[in-house]
């Protein structure tokens, strides 16, 4: 009775005892949701686009973070660095686009997968090659990125909100309104959206595939560069970083590979749901279950609907 | 079966390859063998690349340029040269292994596995290849035990009398060992085997002491995602914090403990952070760590690594990093190498010595203080005498404390509690010596 106690009733007991901590941990994992959902949402644009889980997502984060930081190291001007990384990300989207999906297309799925994995080390081994292993503190005061905490006396206690952290999510929320519009509105928006339906019918109405595969893989870059910033203001740029971004394949798993929404609700879920789950329930087990507290959430989710909250279903007559 | 003119070509040019491949193999190996004749050949493990590269690349640097020094300026150590060459691990267990496998052939002296997680593996491996492991203030804590571990040496302190020392220190903090009592202590620890190793201690000792142990494991894979581990240091508000961290984990957690306005002069670690963990972070101004040995260049051996060295660019080591932290631990810890091979030359006679020899050398290892000054290091370190039961030496240590630029030493050297450590150390390696059926020291003591 007593295990089943502090597993049903005593978590709920501390909420409402601290309601402080709770909206605390809650307001934490909003954060890390926001910041996941951005790395899922760079996997969703290249999976719709072009049918490949980009495993090289986590490690754009990275090597975006990295050049910046490095750029700046160098001398170049904060913003100017950022114009610059953009057009490192540019270049690597047009690279990719032209040495590894130009030649593998047609071919099967797993096969533009592992390609992704040559990707992934290609640019570990760059990114160290340039810039070395060591971690990289973030330009974020050249940025003009906030720092310090607003601390609100409130709920018995106190909540405390890391600028930062405000700065991250209302930055990540102006970027998502804004691809949200870009693919729902312009023209390349559409022209995506149709090869996301059909390769096949797009090519026959004169949409250039190699074309979107650029645009796509540089607005996943463009997403890992915030993202890459957002991280390493919160931590550190290091080659740690590419593990977290692991954490969107839950994500991906709850919100459906192929939908925006999707990865935004996904990351949400899964940031705030594993934040809970290890304050409130970690130390019955020794703590330390957020690692894969996200993919028990998202498997949890997959029972009752396969193809993830926002997924398609896809119904295959024979 | 006809065969071509094109087809009995291919064969011809294949056969005079593979003649040509075989003849220059057995040179090679040749070559090697004349090398091994007259060098010591000493591999360091090490991490230059990866999530840990933060942490590895200064004690890379310093376990390199001090082997380096010793062959531009001396010509290697009892004049034969030493072979130094890294192996990449990333920290990563299974590259560990297979970097050990890769030198396992060409005859080291010792292995150095920078990490806890690929010392372990080894340690059954090490008596019967013959090569003995310095794990140098990591591994297995109960391997400072000679008699049951001939093959292993942690010196100059096992994690378990770091965690002593530490809470020596908080218990002076407190006005006492008995003021511990009721008290609340956090360990935040890297949730893998480096990690875990001072878990058994650290309840025992909650357990004499009377105070509550809060445990925080951060999973490898959340180095610089914590927020929910300080958010559980908020809730429980412990009395003091504790930290065994490595790699990205450290930054991180000083940053977060700042961020939930944890008091820093109440936030000690293990050994590990570096300069490059804590500088520019906001608020960590106060916070302590564990350290044995001098930071800075003053120290002649030191100013040798600058002169012959770094200076004639053969160091990987920007040269505004050396004398940090963590590279004068790497230093630390290819002082020790060396003077295991002098030790074993003079031990044995030999100019050219083996991991047999090495482990005699590690086992009658005397730096006292006129050796001390005779290499260099005066006052970089305290003595250290290994002996064939005791190949750790369980030495005092220092806390010092950052002081927004730089660290200062705070405290007068801390005994560990030997006697509270020892027996708990003598149970633990009893425990793993009968679970693993451990066989029983052959290799003879030297008379001292």
């Amino acid at each position: 009775m007593d295990i089943l106690y502090k597993i049903f009733v005593d978590p709920f007991v501390q909420m409402g005892a601290a309601p402080d901590l709770l909206v605390q941990t809650m307001w934490e994992g909003l954060v890390a949701g926001v910041l996941y959902a951005l790395i899922a949402l760079g996997f969703v644009l290249i999976f719709k686009a072009s049918g490949v889980f980009n495993f090289a997502q986590g490690i754009m984060v990275v090597f975006a973070g990295l050049t910046l930081v490095g750029l700046h190291e160098m001398g170049v001007p904060a913003f100017l660095a950022v114009i610059l990384t953009l057009g490192v990300m540019f270049l690597i989207a047009v690279a990719v686009e032209r040495v590894v999906l130009r030649p593998l297309v047609n071919q099967p799925d797993i096969i533009l997968f592992m390609a992704t994995f040559g990707i992934t080390y290609l640019l570990i081994g760059i990114g160290e090659l340039i810039f070395g292993g060591n971690p990289k503190r973030m330009i974020a005061k050249e940025l003009y990125l906030p720092s310090g905490s607003v601390e609100f006396q409130t709920l018995g206690g106190f909540v405390q909100l890391q600028k930062i952290d405000i700065a991250a999510s209302v930055i990540a929320a102006i970027m998502i309104a804004v691809l949200a519009f870009f693919f729902q509105k312009t023209r390349i928006g559409r022209a995506l959206r149709a090869v996301a339906d059909s390769h096949k019918a797009a090519l026959s109405v004169g949409i250039s595939l190699n074309q979107i595969w650029v645009i796509v893989w540089f607005t996943a870059g463009i997403v890992a560069l915030v993202t890459g910033i957002m991280w390493g203001a919160r931590s550190d740029v290091s080659f740690a970083l590419q593990i977290i971004a692991l954490k969107a394949l839950p994500v991906l798993i709850l919100g459906g590979f192929t939908s925006v929404p999707g990865a935004i609700v996904g990351g949400l879920i899964i940031g705030i749901g594993e934040k809970l789950g290890e304050f409130y329930w970690g130390p019955l087990v020794g703590g330390g279950i957020e690692s894969w507290l996200a993919y028990f959430i998202a498997l949890g989710f997959l029972l009752f609907r396969p193809q993830g909250l926002f997924g398609e279903k896809i119904i295959e007559r024979i | 079966m006809k065969t071509t003119g094109r087809g009995a070509l291919r064969k011809l040019l294949a056969g005079a390859a593979m003649i040509g491949a075989v003849a220059f193999g057995t040179a090679a190996t040749t070559f090697e063998a004349a090398a091994q004749d007259n060098t010591i050949y000493v591999p360091l493990f090490t991490y230059r690349t990866g999530p840990f590269a933060g942490s590895g690349i200064p004690i890379a640097d310093g376990m390199h340029d001090y082997l380096r020094m010793l062959n531009e300026r001396d010509g290697g150590i009892g004049g034969v040269k030493i072979v130094i060459e890294e192996c990449e691990t990333g920290y990563d267990t299974k590259k560990g292994l297979e970097c050990y496998d890769a030198v396992k052939g060409k005859k080291p002296v010792m292995v150095n596995p920078w990490s806890t997680g690929i010392t372990l593996p080894l340690i059954p491996r090490a008596s019967v290849d013959k090569i003995p492991i310095l794990s140098m203030a990591y591994g297995l804590s109960a391997s400072a035990r000679g008699d049951l571990f001939p093959w292993v040496f942690n010196p100059p302190d096992t994690y378990w009398d770091g965690l002593a020392m530490i809470l020596r220190h908080v218990g002076d903090q407190s006005g006492g060992m008995d003021k511990l009592k009721g008290k609340k202590i956090g360990y935040i620890y890297f949730d893998g085997g480096f990690g875990k190793e001072p878990i058994p201690l650290f309840e025992q000792l909650a357990k004499d002491f009377g105070f509550e142990l809060k445990l925080y494991p951060v999973p490898p894979g959340e180095m610089q995602n914590q927020s929910s581990q300080w958010l559980g240091v908020r809730r429980d508000r412990p009395d003091f914090m504790v930290m065994y961290g490595w790699g990205a984990m450290n930054p991180t957690a000083i940053k977060e403990a700042a961020k939930v306005n944890y008091p820093m002069d109440k936030f000690v670690s293990i050994w590990w952070p570096g300069e490059d963990d804590i500088r520019g972070t906001d608020g960590a101004k106060g916070f302590k760590m564990l350290n044995w040995h001098g930071i800075g260049t003053e120290f002649q051996a030191i100013k040798d690594i600058q002169k012959h060295v770094v200076d004639k660019g053969l160091s990987k080591a920007p040269k505004d990093k050396v004398g940090e932290l963590l590279y004068n631990r790497g230093v630390y810890n290819s002082l020790l190498i060396a003077e295991a091979i002098a030790t074993a030359q003079k031990v044995t006679g030999k100019k050219v010595v083996d991991g047999a020899d090495v482990r005699r050398g590690l086992e009658n290892i005397d730096l006292n203080e006129a050796r001390l000054k005779e290499i260099g290091l005066a006052g970089f370190t305290g003595t250290l005498k290994l002996t064939c039961t005791d190949h750790n030496g369980h030495r005092p240590a220092f806390i010092q404390q950052w002081d927004g630029a730089k660290w200062v030493k705070v405290s007068d050297l801390i005994e560990p509690m030997r006697d509270k450590v020892k027996p708990a150390l003598d149970a633990a390696a009893q425990d793993y010596a009968d679970k693993n059926n451990w066989p029983k020291r052959t290799e003879p003591c030297d008379k001292p």
